[in-house]
């Protein structure tokens, strides 16, 4: 065994060196050599969850990009196309198009939690999480604490473009993390429904589709990119009562620093609401699968 | 000393259906401490579902199953406290690199930071992928990522390893490190029950066989009383040229009987031969001018077990392998 040499290692396909392969001694070594710790507690499972989702964010930083691609060409073209338009300057229109955009966004990033654990479904190590001693809801609650962290990410995103292109918030920082911090209490709660469609359909591509479908039309028909007033009347009745819309208004006054405390309640209420109804389902899912 | 459960898995009457699939239909086992137990069977044979009755993924519809005397549906979390499974999919996770999946494990059965990644690290190096071990699992060779995935099922040692097909599509290198493992993890003390849809790595492995077909044991016992069960071993030839395969599957149906033809259009076997018996084959082949490239005197087939069990051939091989009607061909 130890004679055998070989020239090249590409990358892709590593092979065997001299020292590669298992040594039965150390094996035996390895697997005497450990006592059984007690169980992981609900919180370290959780984290050790989380820690599993910044990782991949960390290796495939790319993943940031798909999602805030579109919604930094929106701002860009919305900006220089319609603001002169619509708001008379192209910074009066980004000062009211960058919260919607902000919220478009992230939102945006939410279906990928639903992809993301449909994708893991596929693949065994599921399998393996769940034969572990360990939390049921852990693997779900840790996720959502790695894609909390990414949709801070895409939000800060959008941010820095919009301060490039010359965004000025009202409220200044405080506003601006404010009003981030409230997308992504809305996002996570928005994030359990797709959770929910991704233990339920069939293949990643499906929960994509699913989501968009559904996050399109609530997006568009909303005030992320005009006032409801210059809509007709029934579609204006529907983009009020949208909480996309409310959740906009609510960014919008958070970074002005003329938020209605009205808005913010229903917002943080509907996240509730999102969390109390579609949390425990995606569990019970989980344990069936 | 307390009184330790004697039997390491005892299940009766396991049923499991998806839809009108009857998986599992009424399956026993009786596996005791310490050995390695194979369950052989062809694809959808019902192995992995069996599996994931007993590691308490899926509950079954019907009968009973304990694990080191915990109810595998009652009891379901103190089972998962002493086993380990290793998946027929590769059970690690491919977005992360081979130190982080071990340290993650770690991590969730209870280890602190630190320890996980000495853990880690002690693992990496007995399983030969320190090399390995800051790239991304996707890039691992078939082989590695075997090996990473039992590293991976013994962050801490279970009492009992679930082992799904541990070297299907792995080369004969790969498969000797693998078996290797299974032989140190037994000498250990670990409990083994072992997946596999080849008689060979079951022989080499196991110390008791259950064979399972549609979902049935439908025979148990050491790999030597399965193997005289089937008769002795068969004679594998291949010939130049296979436009002769009939004649020569007329030559030894006369001779041993019990002739299959294999996927190679030049081979073909036949069943119930010993070394006397099969070299009168081979001579006789030689003067009906049958032209032959080798031959060679083997185990029963996995699919030669299943026709001398069950009269039938294993599903997922059936297009492969017809047994032939000599008569018919003739
Ligand atoms: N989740 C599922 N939904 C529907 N049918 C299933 C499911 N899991 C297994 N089956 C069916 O149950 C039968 C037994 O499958 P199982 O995976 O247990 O077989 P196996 O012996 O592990 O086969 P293989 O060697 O291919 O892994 C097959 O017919 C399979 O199609
Ligand atoms: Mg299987």
């Amino acid at each position: 065994m130890s004679t055998i040499t070989t020239t090249q290692a590409p990358p892709p396909a590593p092979q065997a060196s001299p020292t590669t392969g298992a040594d039965e001694v150390a094996v035996r070594t390895a697997i005497s050599s450990i006592a059984r710790p007690p169980n992981a507690n609900p919180l370290s499972a959780a984290l050790a969850f989380g820690w599993r989702g910044m990782l991949k964010i960390k290796h495939v930083p790319e993943q940031l990009l798909d999602v805030t691609i579109t919604p930094v060409l929106f701002v860009v073209m919305f900006t220089y196309l319609f603001g002169g338009a619509i708001s008379g300057s192209t910074g009066d229109y980004l000062d009211y198009l960058l919260p919607g955009i902000l919220v478009m966004s992230v939102l945006f990033t939410t279906i990928y939690s639903g992809v993301a654990l449909n994708t893991d479904l596929t693949k065994g190590v599921v399998d393996r999480f769940r034969s572990l001693p360990i939390w049921r809801p852990a693997p779900l609650l840790g996720s959502l604490l790695g894609d909390s962290v990414r949709y801070v990410l895409a939000g800060t995103v959008i941010i820095v473009v919009g301060l490039i292109l010359g965004f000025r918030p009202g409220a200044g920082v405080i506003g601006v993390i404010a009003a981030l911090g409230l997308v992504v209490i809305f996002a996570v709660g928005m994030s359990w429904v797709f959770a929910t469609l991704g233990l339920l359909l069939r293949s990643p591509s499906a929960v994509l589709n699913a989501g968009f479908l559904g996050i399109f039309p609530l997006t568009f028909l909303s005030n992320v990119f005009v006032e409801p007033e210059t809509l007709p009347a029934g579609l204006e009745a529907f983009v009020e009562v949208n909480p996309i819309s409310i959740l906009v208004t609510a960014s919008r006054g958070l970074m002005e620093g003329n938020a209605q405390a009205g808005d913010i309640l229903i917002v943080l209420a509907v996240a509730a609401a999102l969390t109390a109804v579609f949390a425990p389902l995606t569990t019970r899912l989980y344990r069936k699968h | 000393m307390t009184l330790q459960p004697p039997l390491a898995i005892e299940a009766t009457g396991l049923v499991k259906s998806f839809g009108k699939t009857r998986a599992v239909d009424g399956v026993d086992l009786t596996v005791r401490r310490g050995s390695v137990y194979g369950v052989l069977g062809p694809n959808g044979a019902g192995k992995t579902t069996t599996i994931r009755m007993l590691a308490t993924l899926i509950g079954p519809d019907a009968g009973s199953g304990r694990v080191f005397g915990h109810d595998i549906v009652e009891d379901a979390n103190a089972v998962r406290g002493i086993v380990s499974l290793t998946g027929q999919l590769a059970s690690v996770d491919e977005e992360l690199t081979g130190r982080e999946n071990l340290i993650l494990l770690g991590r969730l059965l209870g280890l602190k930071r630190p320890e996980a990644k000495e853990r880690a690290g002690e693992l990496l190096e007995a399983f030969g992928l320190v090399e390995a071990a800051g790239r991304l699992v996707k890039h691992y060779s078939g082989g590695m990522r075997r090996r990473l995935d039992i590293a991976a099922s013994i962050v801490v040692t279970p009492q009992l390893m679930f082992l799904d097909e541990p070297t299907t599509g792995l080369d004969p290198r790969s498969r000797n490190q693998v078996w290797s493992i299974v032989r140190a993890l037994v000498a250990e003390g670990t409990t083994i029950l072992l997946c596999t849809q080849y008689l060979e790595e079951a022989d080499q492995l196991a110390d008791r066989i259950a064979v399972i077909d549609r979902g049935k044991v439908i025979a148990e016992g050491t790999p030597a009383e399965l193997k005289a069960s089937v008769g002795s071993g068969s004679l594998h030839v291949r010939l130049l040229d296979p436009e002769q395969r009939l004649d020569a599957a007329r030559v030894l149906d006369r001779e041993l009987g019990a002739v299959t033809l294999d996927a190679d259009p030049a081979a073909l076997s036949a069943a119930g031969a010993d070394a006397d018996r099969a070299a009168e084959a081979v001579a006789e082949l030689t003067r009906s001018d049958v032209r032959i490239a080798d031959f060679s005197l083997g185990q029963p087939s996995l699919d030669e077990v299943f026709l001398a069990l069950t009269g039938h051939l294993a599903d997922a091989s059936a297009e492969h392998a017809d047994p032939i009607e000599v008569e018919q061909a003739a």
